[in-house]
């Protein structure tokens, strides 16, 4: 470990909602900031090299990859995990969508799935199925074969905007 | 006391219907509980330093400079460990011949894979754990290593264990009928080479355990990703010198299975060593790169096959030679030779035929141990035999579906014994395959394909029937010595407020075993699901069973659920009869009230029972049974296993100019028996079918020469991710055991079992016209374009 990642530095940041600081060695990831740190358990790190999905949360309104980034790089962000986005309400339609349809197996996956579909859904509009699959080509999940999750989302998409439309 | 099934209309019929998971809506919250997500009090974390060699001696180890790191605890070695743990060695009697040298947590003399542990660096941080185990000097002197399959037993090829006397772990040969005899007589004869590359499970969730050890109690507790917490509870307390009863096994949330997490892992043990040496919590969560290098492999077989058939399209004989190769040690203690096996028992499996030879010869090598993963052998076997079914049908000229129906066992033929000596209850092969042809509607889209074809475009139908083990006996491990548990248990109670509390013996891994089992309860009882709460995962809670493998959930575990159910329920209605002044036989119980079987008249809600039961028992008779809490167990034992069927199509499109395949579609009829949630059964045969492509299409773990893993990431393992996938069409056809009431059979596997033979076949029917096929899996964009002869060097 080289000495730069022995230092520690100030973050002050919104997480949930709610402000947060804390000082954190440089070289901490934001997902192990949240879960080691904050408890935020309801984020998983799958592989920590930004590929599987498993770690994706909401970073100022943007999907990213818990694991690639740095706790210092969110000082002074908006950060939403599932625990937060549970509580504000925000993706109700959405979880109840994935009990709904079985489009959750073993869970692992579906926190960042859900940041993931968040982000999809927020874009507004119908998607079809080769966008929506598109949109999660970066969100691994070995249970599903994904289709129960493609249906999860089309549901809500259409319910959204039938509700926008009414 | 049973169940109408046949009565749709009959009361609390949860039994069949789609109910949603219990436990899905924590998991949508981020309420899950996972292994790493628990965190104790002067909890500590281990890493392992891994072999960087395929095979070399282990010299001196300098631990010094990684002891200096702050928060490091403790360092340990082979020989540190090997004090407090005693090897094993993974064999099984009825696998006669098998062999494999002892192993230990941590290697001591000799490393014998790239992964292999090595050395243990405790800190009280992951952080501090990761930096000092790179600076542990070790000095390897590097052995020849063993990494080519099919001259692993050769005479110049060095032997892996000396003390084996070859590098031939198994071998069985089984023969039936005069196989030469048939072939030397046969119309056509057609054989072809199969490959199924080296694969891994890729759960999500890495494999992780924690394991506190309290001697003031002398209790090991071990919160363990895992689907068979009694095994490894026996595990454990053998290899660690502790009584079986002080050892117990807590199976929260599982992020991920499929086969990966029902084996002993080295690692694993060695941190259940240090937390009895060390007297506190100790936690191991593999990185992503030490799944790909020790979580188990398998898949890894090369297959000769020859098919012989006569002018009509029957299958006289087929001739199967199969090898794999599993790594350095036969892994404890389901072994590793039981996938070679399961093709010798599955290869020509849906078929009528006479003669048949099958060989597996299983060889040791200095990769990774490979071990039962999901649909064990299945894909091997249907990829050998369904490939030679349709290579025969071109030979002759005859369309795929109808040499299946000339050739499948009739559905009323069973009971039968295959030339494999599998014994088959009852299956469905024709009615399977006439949904099948319904739903996909077989002859529109030949149609199709040959319209297309004349606009270049090439696509491809492929068709593969199978059949799937499900259900086992003791005649899978127990018999050969291994104290895994084929029976499994259920205890189901009434609480006061008429409650219900089901503890069972079978686990959750995301597959929907508790609610599968609360409908089953709900319904033996007389309750509504959402009455009944199930407890899985905990040694020390519920029955004793052998948790998930093999597809023995609903078959076995509901079976005791059930049958613990309908006792509670006939318990309760002595107590309500007694209450009531009415003959318990008069009596039912629907959605939670006592009631007149004949008028469906109320007569009491259960909660009034249970208050008066709990609360005044002094108001009912002395001596009245009041067990309001009752337990079955249930074992297979007319058949050692309950086989299952199925039929599955790929519909696919190949670029012949790229060599790339594009799925359109994918089909599925199944027969388990009776379906007791038909949406847990569709998405377990869904993601079993996605797991099957993905070992059909992209996953393939390379090693060079000398046993180096080369693709140890998940960028450069390939897995099936949403956008290459195709929506799949899932039908059933329901044939019940009559082992048990329930009538059902295990579906957890019939997806992965069948998907990679429906898409080599789809495959090759798109290039037969250009006189290509491909048979060694994963058919990536270069492999068929080698097979037109597009890439020649």
């Amino acid at each position: 470990m080289t000495e730069a990642f022995r230092d520690r530095i100030d973050i002050s940041l919104t997480v949930n909602g709610e402000p947060v600081e804390g000082r954190v060695p440089a070289g901490r990831h934001l997902i192990d900031f949240l879960r080691l740190d904050l408890g935020l358990t309801g984020s998983h790190a799958g592989c920590e090299h930004g590929v599987c999905g498993a770690c994706t949360i909401t970073v100022d309104g943007q999907a990213v990859r818990g694991c690639l980034i740095l706790a210092a790089q969110a000082d002074g962000a908006e950060v939403w995990t599932l625990e937060g986005l549970t509580e504000s309400g925000v993706i109700r339609d959405l979880q109840e969508a994935f009990v709904a349809r079985n489009a959750l197996q073993c869970g692992y996956c579906t926190p960042g799935m859900l940041a993931s579909i968040k982000e999809l859904l927020d874009m507004g509009g119908v998607p079809d199925r080769a966008a929506i699959r598109e949109h999660l080509s970066g969100n691994y999940c070995r249970c599903t074969g994904y289709e129960a999750i493609i249906d999860a989302v089309e549901t809500v998409a259409q319910a959204r905007a039938g509700k926008g439309a009414a | 006391m049973t169940i109408s099934f046949g009565n749709p209309d009959r009361p609390n019929s949860y039994i069949g219907k789609t109910v949603p998971r219990p436990n899905a809506p924590r998991l949508v919250q981020g309420r899950g509980k996972y292994v790493d997500d628990i965190v104790l009090p002067r909890m500590a974390h281990v890493v392992f330093v891994r072999s960087p060699h395929a095979h070399a001696k282990i010299g001196a180890i300098d631990t010094a400079e990684a002891q200096a790191v702050k928060g490091v605890l403790r360092i340990f070695t082979g020989a540190h460990i090997a004090e407090v743990c005693t090897p094993w060695v993974a064999v099984l009697a009825h696998l006669k011949g098998l062999k494999s040298p002892p192993q230990h947590a941590l290697a001591v003399d000799r490393a014998c894979w790239v992964g292999d542990p090595v050395v243990a660096v405790v800190a009280t941080s992951r952080a501090a754990a990761e930096e000092a185990a790179a600076l542990v000097e070790v000095d390897y002197d590097p052995l020849p290593a063993v990494t080519d399959m099919m001259s692993a037993l050769d005479a110049e090829t060095p032997v892996l264990h000396p003390d084996m006397g070859d590098n031939l772990a198994f071998r069985r040969l089984h023969e039936e009928g005069d196989v030469e005899a048939a072939f030397a007589g046969a119309h056509k004869v057609v054989e072809a080479r199969f490959k199924t590359a080296r694969h891994t499970g890729v759960t999500l969730e890495p494999r992780s355990i924690l394991v506190d050890w309290n001697p003031a109690e002398g209790q090991m507790t071990a919160w363990h990703a895992t689907q068979a917490p009694h095994m490894m509870q026996t595990v454990f307390a053998k290899h660690l010198d502790l009584p079986e009863g002080r050892v117990r096994v807590i199976c929260d949330d599982v992020g991920g299975s499929y086969g990966i997490k029902v084996h002993v892992y080295p690692d694993e043990v060695a941190t259940a060593a240090i937390a009895k040496i060390m007297a506190r919590p100790i936690k191991f969560v593999a990185d992503r790169l030490e799944s790909f290098t020790t979580d188990i492999h398998a898949r890894d077989h090369e297959i000769g096959g020859r098919i012989a058939v006569d002018k009509e399209g029957k299958i006289l004989a087929m001739d199967i030679d199969d090898w794999t190769a599993i790594g350095a040690y036969s892994v404890y203690p389901r072994t590793s030779a039981i996938e070679g096996n399961q093709v010798v028992n599955l290869c020509g499996g849906p078929y009528d035929f006479a003669n048949y030879r099958a060989q597996t010869s299983v060889v040791f090598q200095n990769k990774t141990p490979t071990c039962q993963y999901r649909a064990v052998g299945h894909p091997i076997a249907v990829a050998v035999t369904e490939g030679l079914v349709d290579m025969a049908a071109a030979a002759i000229g005859m369309d795929p579906v109808e040499i299946r129906r000339r050739n499948m066992y009739a559905d009323d033929a069973y009971p039968v014994t295959s030339p494999a000596k599998m014994r088959f209850e009852g299956l469905s092969h024709h009615a399977s395959m006439d949904k099948l042809m319904a739903l996909m509607d077989y002859e529109g889209l030949r149609a199709e394909q040959a319209e297309l074809r004349k606009k270049g475009i090439h696509r491809g139908i492929g068709i593969a029937s199978f059949i799937e083990l499900t259900n086992p006996s003791p005649f899978m491990y127990g018999i050969g010595g291994a104290r895994i548990s084929a029976q499994d248990g259920c205890t189901v109670r009434m609480d006061p407020d008429g409650s219900i509390v089901a503890l069972s013996g079978v686990t959750e891994q995301g597959q929907g075993t508790e609610a599968m089992l609360a409908q089953i309860v709900a319904e033996g009882v007389g309750v509504a699901p959402s009455k009944v709460r199930v407890i899985t995962g905990d040694t020390q809670v519920t029955p004793y069973g052998g948790g998930t493998w093999a597809s023995r959930g609903a078959g076995i575990g509901g079976e005791a659920a059930l049958q613990s159910a309908l006792a509670l329920k006939a318990s309760i209605l002595e107590v309500a009869g007694a209450m009531l002044q009415s003959p318990a036989e008069a009596l039912d119980i629907r959605d939670g009230q006592v009631v007149d079987t004949a008028t469906g008249e109320a007569r009491m809600p259960l909660e009034e029972l249970g208050r008066i039961v709990y609360f005044r028992g002094d108001t009912l008779p002395k001596g009245l049974p009041r067990e309001l809490v009752q337990t079955r167990h249930f074992i297979t034992s007319d058949y050692p296993f309950a086989f299952t069927n199925g039929v599955q199509a790929s519909y696919l499109e190949v670029d012949t100019g790229t060599g790339e395949v594009k799925l359109l579609k994918h089909w599925c009829v199944e027969d388990c028996g009776r379906i007791i949630n038909p949406q847990l059964v569709d998405e377990q045969i869904r993601g079993g079918i996605v797991q099957g492509l993905g070992g059909a299409l992209y996953e393939e773990i390379h090693y060079d020469a000398d046993g180096q893993l080369l693709n140890g990431s998940m960028a450069d393992y390939l897995v099936p991710m949403a956008a290459e996938m195709p929506d799949m069409v899932i039908g059933h056809v329901e044939t019940p055991t009559m082992e048990s009431a329930l009538g059902a059979k295990g579906a957890g596997e019939a997806g992965t079992a069948g998907a990679p033979a429906a898409v080599m076949n789809a495959i090759n029917d798109a290039l037969r016209p250009m006189g290509a096929q491909v048979t060694a899996m994963p058919f990536t964009p270069e492999r068929i374009l080698r097979a037109m002869g597009q890439i020649e060097d």
